[in-house]
């Protein structure tokens, strides 16, 4: 009981942190059109200069700047490359996300070699325990920040002009544009804000029980691309409940290793896209998509 | 005043759209232009609005000007914020966005709130119908009541020029009487309309001037009291079957317009 607690919580600490990383997939593609394969750089990104610029400027500084960074080489990707090809097919879209990943994963990945980047968090490595069941301050720390996030972005989504014209735009772009909604201003926020909620993802999810920042870490935001998809890439609460179901799955499936160990070692890794595809199968738009989506 | 001047747009380069048009909408007047499908009406709407690009036309010559402004290769956005506002043809309101956020949706360009407010009092005021229904998905609603939340969403940006595009589309007769009270209802208020319509008879009731439009040029202009009577418009447009001799009332006529069979 006390270990299925343990996965319980720790599972959605990090289904937390997922549902960061696909909200932000989910919005881009809302704003955009654009199934941006860009987020793992980003995520890497994130945790990098958050790495670096902490041994010069402090930690908390550090955050501040990393996520700005990367909120702004969010930017610069859809001002240069995403907004000009606006109307173009969403596949030819989609490849040349592929293509400025590899760039940017290349470049981080020269830089990172084959060090692990130490963040120096302050809550450190300690875990806080209730009860029997324990849990690293990192995740606990995350889990709250998450929430909070998450919380202040569906308000912003369903109460703020940014989210009626984010939703104006996504349902109708061509209506929205004749409302006077700037698509381009609605799109470049859309990544701001993507890239800074990949970046704040990074910073927890290079701390405990991850050993720090490593080429590594680029795989970990790939498991948000399931999370997106099972939700339903057009739906903000489907990223939300398929982030959470991903870190559960993944946590149970570590956790219960031994059990599952006719399944093969590390199945933990592998159980992200397994749900994904169970999940498509049985709904081929996700939890939560639109079923015209189908048909692009 | 809206000057439109030999505009000549293609598609893909290829396919000519209109074909020399020159119009005028002056100020506080309502104008119609009638025309059977593929005349032109939707593409002279959309060079006025600023969508012509996305959907690969282009404006090969002549100029739509509005006031001192030049028209035709802005952004939608920028139109609107000069003043000149599109309800598009088919209503396109946000199904998935309550009445209350479609109005907030049409504001957006709005930046004035006093005047945002004033707009939205006016809209409520106009279709009481939309204030009971503010909190409603606009999916929900009846087809006319989509319509009145279009055109409401429309003036939700205080337009001097509302552009309507085929307002009666798909509407029950009744409906269409309305609607029509309600563009003389804006008109009254101090808004110029331009009105794109298949219907004839609710266009030409309300219009102050009149436009026919045939495979991209104009082929009869003058008021729209003297447009309803010409013979071409009572045969084509307002189906009144006439083999009597031909009597041209003093309207200007390039070409003599036949009817279209299959």
């Amino acid at each position: 009981m006390t270990q299925f607690l343990s996965l319980l919580l720790n599972g959605l600490s990090l289904g937390a942190l997922y549902a960061l990383i696909a909200l932000g997939f989910v919005i881009i593609f809302k704003a955009s059109e654009v199934v941006s394969f860009t987020h793992g750089s980003l995520l890497l990104l994130g945790a990098y200069s958050i790495a670096r610029l902490s041994d010069r400027i402090g930690f908390l500084p550090a955050v501040l700047a990393g996520v700005a960074l990367t909120a702004a080489a969010a930017f610069v990707i859809e001002r240069v490359v995403i907004n000009r090809l606006r109307g173009a097919p969403v596949i030819s879209l989609a490849i040349v996300t592929i293509g400025i990943d590899i760039i940017l994963l290349t470049e981080l990945i020269r830089r990172i070699g084959s060090d692990i980047l130490n963040v120096p968090h302050p809550w450190g490595g300690k875990s806080f325990r209730i009860g029997d069941v324990g849990i690293s301050q990192n995740r606990l720390i995350a889990t709250a920040v998450a929430g909070v996030l998450i919380v202040a972005f569906f308000l912003a989504f369903k109460y703020s002009s940014w989210g009626v014209a984010m939703r104006a735009s996504a349902e109708d772009g061509e209506t929205a544009a004749l409302m006077g909604i700037r698509l381009g201003r609605v799109s470049a926020l859309a990544w701001i804000v993507a890239g800074a909620l990949a970046a704040v993802a990074a910073l927890f999810l290079v701390g405990a029980p991850t050993p720090g920042v490593s080429a590594a870490a680029y795989t970990v935001a790939l498991r948000a691309f399931p999370a997106a998809i099972l939700g339903g890439l057009d739906s903000t609460g489907g990223a939300l409940v398929g982030g959470l179901l991903i870190g559960l799955a993944e946590s149970f499936a570590a956790g219960y290793q031994d059990q599952l160990l006719f399944l093969g070692r590390g199945f933990g890794d592998v159980v992200p896209y397994v749900v994904m595809i169970a999940v498509l199968l049985v709904r081929p738009s996700g939890l939560f998509g639109t079923k015209e989506l189908t048909r692009v | 005043m809206l000057t439109i001047d030999a505009l000549h747009v293609t598609y893909g380069g290829a396919v000519q759209a209109l074909r020399g048009i020159s119009m005028e909408v002056p100020d506080g007047k309502v104008v119609a232009v009638l025309g059977s499908n593929g005349a032109g009406k939707t593409t002279l709407l959309r060079t006025i609005s600023g969508t012509l690009r996305l959907h690969r036309g282009k404006v090969e010559s002549g100029s739509v000007r509005y006031g001192d402004s030049v028209l035709g290769n802005r952004d939608p956005a920028q139109t609107v914020r000069l003043g000149l506002v599109q309800v598009p043809e088919g209503r396109h309101i946000f199904g998935r966005l309550t009445v209350e956020e479609n109005l907030r949706a049409g504001g957006m360009g709005n930046k004035d709130k006093a005047a945002k407010a004033r707009a939205r009092d006016r809209v409520y005021e106009m279709f009481p119908v939309l204030e009971e229904r503010s909190a409603q998905r606009g999916a929900l609603l009846s087809g006319g009541e989509q319509q009145m939340l279009a055109i409401g969403r429309a003036l939700m940006a205080s337009p001097q020029l509302l552009l309507l595009d085929e307002p009666s589309l798909g509407l029950a007769p009744r409906i269409i009487g309305q609607i029509g009270e309600v563009i003389a209802e804006i008109n009254r208020q101090g808004t110029s309309v331009l009105l794109v319509e298949q219907n004839a008879t609710m266009a030409l009731g309300v219009a102050d001037l009149a436009y026919v439009l045939d495979v991209g040029e104009v082929s009869l202009s003058g008021s729209a009291k003297e447009l309803a009577r010409t013979d071409e418009v009572q045969r084509l447009y307002l189906g009144h079957d006439s083999d009597e001799p031909r009597q041209r009332a003093g309207v200007a006529s390039g070409k003599t317009l036949s009817r279209w069979t299959a």
